[in-house]
């Protein structure tokens, strides 16, 4: 059986928005309890934020998105973090990941133009000194993101009665 | 001329739903919350190991009791899930949907003159398919009161000399009613004692809310005298791949494996390979509907008995019986008006037998948003319907 943190934490990473009283009836729980819980997971910060989803280009609002392998010297004493750290201050980077394989970070840039985008990552992320090397790979298309497909929705082709 | 058709399928009526599906068929703007079937796609997994064997050109027939690989699949599963043991060579048969596996088990057991039990409401197919088999339907109306459990008093209050076979469609379409093992128990003393077979439907066993699914063929004796009827439709979302199977002690499968490979040869061969990738890796998938399904039970009840409207709580399948007693109209007037006002669809509950008078069926097989809508519309229209009975 679940606990109920797990609960909520499941069904709100699909939706946040939803109402709490409405919550807690579809988990089963009193609304109080999920109150609490929902409170002191943020206070825990096990609940980061809650974002929405948005198809830019379906908003037709033109944006640009990177992912940039990056490969750094690690810090002595402190490992990738510090490195990290550095990286993910600026604003432009919306993530970092380390990864196993042949790079270290993973690092997410979204800006306005291909120009933005590739100034950032040559006058800010590919001079800082343990950075090795970088490689950008822009973003064609996005077809999937948070467990959302990003095309139409279909249509519920089943007949309206069946027994 | 001579009359071209037979008098015993001529004699069963058409079902007196007909009509009001037709308008609801017609009726573009309706949310409809009619249906008996999953809103999921059938899992990618499933459909993927599909396309894989039709590029690798498995389009032939399989052996008529079904793909080898398939029934041993299966068989493991069942032993798996409900402490079910049957040999996948001699007691097992892949079919087309659970609906082959009823019509073929009733025809491999009935003599003419024999008599079914069959608790209703339940599937509308019990009846017409033990007509069909030349026995007599005699119906046992379930109550809300008992939750729609199938009591052993009323069991045994129907046994004739002629009562051969016990229908045992839980858990149910449509009042989503479940049997425990302790309310099994209890028919099971009934069955052993008065000598007679039961035919257990299980399609929706994948699908309860509270405790796992209990088979009755897992109990001591049951075995021998069970033909356990399971399939893929309700459990991994594959309605339109029409794949059931049905377990059954040797003597009797062979009966219904001459039926089946004279009436069906196979059931799909596309949909069988699709089905191995269902027993062995989906439990995931399966587990993940369950959890959906189960929030919008809630969600269901917790509106409807804010409307005050009366409902016991289901723990199967993806139905809920709500009671419209108290509104003064028989079940189909009820459906009609609501779907004239509202613009809902649900669906009448005499549509699964004369005791479903005064309830209706309501499916949440569809998403929150759908149910969300529908359940504003619907409090809509009772509210109306109280202010003018006040």
């Amino acid at each position: 059986m679940q606990n109920i943190n797990e609960k909520i934490l499941n069904y709100i990473e699909k939706n946040s928005r939803i109402d709490l009283k409405e919550l807690a009836t579809i988990l089963g729980e009193s609304e109080n309890e999920v109150i609490n819980a929902l409170q002191d997971m943020e206070e825990k910060h096990i609940i980061c934020g809650y974002h929405t989803l948005i198809n830019w280009d379906k908003a037709g609002i033109d944006k640009v998105t990177a992912m940039i392998e990056v490969r750094v010297t690690p810090q002595r004493g402190m490992g990738f973090d510090k490195v990290a750290k550095h990286i993910y201050n600026y604003p432009e980077v919306t993530s970092v990941y380390l990864i196993s394989g042949g790079f270290d970070f993973m690092v997410i840039i979204e800006g306005r133009t291909l120009k933005e985008v590739a100034e950032f990552v040559s006058s800010k992320l590919a001079p800082l000194e343990s950075v090795l090397s970088t490689k950008t790979n822009f973003i064609l298309k996005l077809y999937k993101e948070h467990g959302t497909i990003m095309s139409e929705d279909r249509l519920d082709e089943r007949m309206k009665m069946s027994l | 001329m001579r009359n071209p058709v037979n008098q015993t399928i001529t004699n069963i009526a058409p079902s007196g739903i007909r009509k009001f599906f037709d308008i609801v068929q017609e009726m573009d703007d309706a949310i409809s919350l009619g249906v008996g079937e999953p809103d999921f796609d059938t899992p990618w997994r499933i459909r993927d190991e599909a396309i894989f064997s039709l590029e690798n050109g498995r389009t032939f027939y399989t052996s008529n009791s079904g793909l080898k690989e398939l029934k041993v699949a299966i068989s493991e599963y069942l032993t798996r899930k409900y402490d079910l043991i049957y040999d996948p060579n001699q007691e097992m048969m892949i079919t087309v949907g659970g609906s082959e596996a009823i019509d073929i088990a009733l025809r491999a057991m009935l003599d003419p003159g024999d008599e079914v039990l069959i608790p209703q409401p339940s599937y509308v197919s019990y009846g017409p398919c033990t007509i069909l088999a030349g026995g007599n339907p005699v119906y046992i109306e379930l109550k809300e009161d008992d939750e729609f459990r199938l009591t052993p008093e009323e069991v045994e209050e129907k046994i004739t000399d002629k009562t051969k076979v016990l229908i045992l469609p839980y858990p149910n379409n449509p009042t989503g009613a479940v049997m425990e093992g302790s309310d099994l128990k209890k028919i099971v003393d009934i069955v052993i004692k008065h000598d007679l077979f039961v035919l257990t439907d299980e399609i929706y066993a994948e699908l309860t809310y509270q405790k796992n699914h209990v088979s009755i063929a897992a109990f001591p004796g049951m075995k021998e005298r069970t033909v356990y009827i399971n399939g893929f439709s309700k459990a991994f979302a594959m309605t339109g791949w029409r794949l059931g199977y049905a377990c059954a002690p040797a003597v009797l499968l062979s009966q219904m494996l001459k039926i089946h490979q004279f009436a069906i040869m196979c059931a799909p061969t596309t949909s069988q390979y699709a089905a191995v990738e269902a027993v062995k890796s989906c439990d995931k998938e399966v587990a993940d509907m369950v959890v959906q399904y189960d929030e919008r039970r809630r969600y269901l009840l917790n509106r409807l008995r804010d409307m005050g409207i009366r409902c016991f709580e289901p723990f199967g399948a993806f139905y809920i019986f709500p009671s419209i007693k108290e509104f003064g109209m028989t079940s189909e007037e009820f459906a009609t008006n609501l779907l004239k006002k509202q613009k809902v669809a649900v669906v009448p509950g005499t549509a699964f037998g004369q005791c479903g008078e005064g309830f209706v069926r309501i499916s949440y097989a569809y998403s929150m948003d759908n149910l969300k809508k529908a359940m504003d519309r619907i409090e809509l229209f009772v509210k109306e319907l109280k202010e003018e009975t006040n």
